[in-house]
């Protein structure tokens, strides 16, 4: 993902974009993690102030949803499923394999920036299973060299 | 020229749908063979993903599980005539996994252009609301209620009485909220139809904004729907240019982040009033103080899908289908390791092994099965031993386990069901809301509780810990996150002792 750099005045354009939304704040936080890659700790403060609530309110629905992330991703984000109809077709030890191979952990990001991989708990794909996202695309009945090959092609 | 059907549904995509989209469009044109390709949702034979429809004077006829490879000779063959291939099914009408269902909820899935109004309509659309309006408010509550139609989000809650709760609350503004934060694992459906009949969503909703006098309606959905989400709001756009939203009433999608909490109703307001995803004590009840505290009925899209057939073909008719106090029918999900996966809609009473075995044809790694969760991270896991347990609310909650939203995952026999039980409780802790103790503190407990079991530390008292860890969960947590946690816990340890004597069937995965 090539994030632009933020910058206030982007974070107060997108805020009153949403303004006129019963409870916009997840749209707001969706709208600024899909233009910027992640929610700048200081983008905090400048929505805040966009809906008239406090910051704290603010970072806590930050820190409350798995989706949300404080730190830029990797240039692919790929999302494996953990949960058990994945489980049952051998996705556990796939999803070891591919930590492993791209040296990372769970929400980590391999050292040369590569690609993200995070954890999500079912991807309503359980018929074809084990299966991933990346980059918001569907991959289903994933085997090692399979998933490898569907992060390492270009996007 | 010649229609050919291609899904779009995520399922197939996942299997490469796209590239025999495009395959299938470029050699039709090396060839000079001229045809439509129509995009769908899924069929629900998903081993067959992805499966090409043909439409011949004979009837549609597939060829599935096609490749990108294979589409040339598939073309040579004389697909679009429909002649053989290794890959043809043959007319899919026709094929035994359709014709044993009972499509109601489906009837339209795979078949039409989801994103066609007009065949949404050709295929009976549209009838159930204007039935409704027809009828009145009252008299399409009535309707509900007398249908037998329970909740399918998991909790199997009268649908038509909700809607009387929510009718009967005065106030100056009402909301109608569809759940489709769909986080079982084991359930698609409501993808499925939000990718393959978004129409008939939009319409089960208009009628309940109707029968409540609701003004405003939210579709709550998952960020790991992408697809969904785009088919969807694709069609209320197409909806909202037709004058179906948008004058008494309009619906507006939106999305989760990533917690399956939000999937209970009251986080899920919460959520969508822009807060954490907290469980509310209840009462008040959202159809008295809902949504910014106004009256609202939520309800999962298969409750508010399956409106509309009510509507159109009368409370009786649905009535008439089911078993014992469990009505009508239900889209069951067969998943995980399973030969034939996919959505299977029957009438409820089939019991779980005719379902598993005869439907599902066993396991998809060809061993033994040995295990079924049934309704999603919540539910227990069902042994061989139970298998003659009929497939409806009562008679599952008699054997300690649910229904939910049916979801059913096969495992075969090389599952660890101590991993399984410590999975539920660790995913427990990890999605807990932190509101109540039970279910934040007490799932992390159970985790290293089963550690201690399976290493062989103390097992008797360790064993009668978790039984009481499991009491004070199921008893003492605000919501069914932590008080269904037990369900495949204890399920797993009644069932499958064997495999909490330490070591011995270790190193199974
Ligand atoms: C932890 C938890 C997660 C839930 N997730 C969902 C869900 O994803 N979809 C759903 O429809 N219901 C879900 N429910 C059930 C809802 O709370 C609620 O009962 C349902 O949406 C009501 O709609 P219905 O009556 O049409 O089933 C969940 C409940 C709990 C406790
Ligand atoms: S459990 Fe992995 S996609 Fe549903």
């Amino acid at each position: 993902m090539n994030e632009r750099s933020w910058n206030p005045e982007r974070i107060t354009e997108i805020v009153s974009a949403h303004a006129h939304l019963e409870g916009p704040l997840l749209p707001i936080l969706h709208a600024v993690q899909a233009e910027f890659g992640f929610i700048p700790r200081d983008a905090i403060p400048v929505i805040a102030k966009g809906l008239n609530v406090t910051r704290a309110e603010v970072y806590g629905v930050v820190s409350f949803y798995h989706d949300f992330r404080e730190q830029p991703a990797g240039r692919r984000v790929v999302k494996i499923c953990r949960a058990e109809a994945c489980q049952s077709m051998g996705g556990r030890t796939l999803a070891e394999r591919v930590l492993k191979h791209f040296g990372t952990d769970w929400g980590g990001t391999s050292s040369d920036g590569a690609v993200t991989i995070g954890p999500v708990y079912c991807l309503g794909l359980c018929s074809v299973a084990p299966a991933a996202l990346i980059d918001g695309e569907p991959h289903a009945r994933l085997d090692m060299p399979t998933l490898v090959k569907a992060v390492e092609a270009k996007p | 020229m010649t229609r050919v059907f291609v899904p779009r549904d995520a399922a197939a995509l996942a299997l490469g749908a796209e590239g025999v989209a495009n395959a299938l469009r470029s050699e039709a044109a090396k060839r000079d063979l001229p045809l439509e390709i129509v995009r769908t949702g899924s069929r629900g034979l998903h081993w067959l993903e992805p499966l090409i429809e043909v439409d011949t004077p004979k009837g549609r006829i597939g060829y599935g599980p096609v490749a990108v490879p294979e589409i040339a000779a598939v073309l040579d063959a004389g697909m679009l005539k429909g002649q053989h291939h290794a890959k043809c099914v043959g007319v899919v009408d026709e094929h035994l996994w359709l014709k044993r269902q009972t499509r109601i909820t489906f009837a339209r899935c795979g078949i039409v252009d989801p994103l066609s109004l007009k065949d949404y309509e050709a295929h009976g659309g549209l009838k159930g609301l204007s039935r409704a309006h027809t009828l009145g408010a009252a008299a399409t509550i009535d309707a509900i209620t007398k249908s037998g139609l329970r909740g399918r989000g998991g909790a199997g809650f009268p649908t038509g009485v909700k809607w009387k709760g929510a009718s009967d609350a005065a106030a100056d503004r009402k909301y109608v909220v569809c759940n489709a934060d769909e986080g079982d694992s084991g359930t698609f459906a409501d993808r499925m139809i939000m990718e393959g009949d978004p129409f008939l969503l939009i319409e089960g909703m208009a009628i309940a904004a109707f029968a409540i006098g609701a003004t405003k309606g939210y579709v709550y959905s998952r960020s790991e729907y992408p697809h969904a989400n785009a088919t969807f709001t694709a069609a209320l756009t197409i909806a909202r240019n037709a004058g179906l939203l948008g004058k008494t009433f309009d619906i507006e999608l939106r999305v989760g982040a990533g917690s399956y909490v939000c999937g209970e109703e009251t986080a899920l307001l919460e959520s969508l009033e822009g807060k954490r995803g907290q469980v509310r004590a209840k009462p008040p009840l959202p159809v008295h103080e809902g949504l910014f505290g106004k009256p609202t009925i939520i309800n999962n899209v298969l409750s508010l899908a399956t409106a509309p057939w009510i509507m159109t073909n009368g409370a009786e008719a649905y009535a008439a289908i089911g078993h014992g106090k469990s009505r009508g029918t239900m889209p069951i999900q067969l998943a995980g390791n399973v030969k034939h996966s996919g959505l299977f809609e029957a009438p409820f009473g089939m019991t779980l092994g005719e379902i598993v075995d005869k439907i599902g044809g066993g396991t998809a790694s060809g061993r033994p099965v040995r295990a079924v969760q049934c309704g999603g991270p919540l539910g227990a896991y069902f042994p061989r031993a139970l298998f003659d347990t009929p497939y409806d609310y009562e008679a599952f909650a008699a054997a300690d386990g649910l229904i939910g939203h049916g979801g059913i995952v096969v495992f075969d026999d090389t599952v660890d069901m101590a991993a399984q039980a410590r999975f539920a409780l660790e995913f427990c802790g990890i999605e807990s809301c932190g509101k109540c103790t039970p279910c934040r503190i007490g799932s992390v407990r159970g985790v290293e509780v089963i550690d201690r079991i399976v290493k062989g530390e103390a097992r008797e008292r360790n064993l009668a810990l978790i039984e009481d860890l499991c009491r004070t969960l199921k008893l003492g947590s605000l919501c069914a996150l932590g008080g269904f946690t037990p369900y495949p816990v204890m399920s797993a340890l009644r069932h499958f002792p064997e495999d909490f004597m330490g070591a011995k069937r270790a190193a199974a995965e």
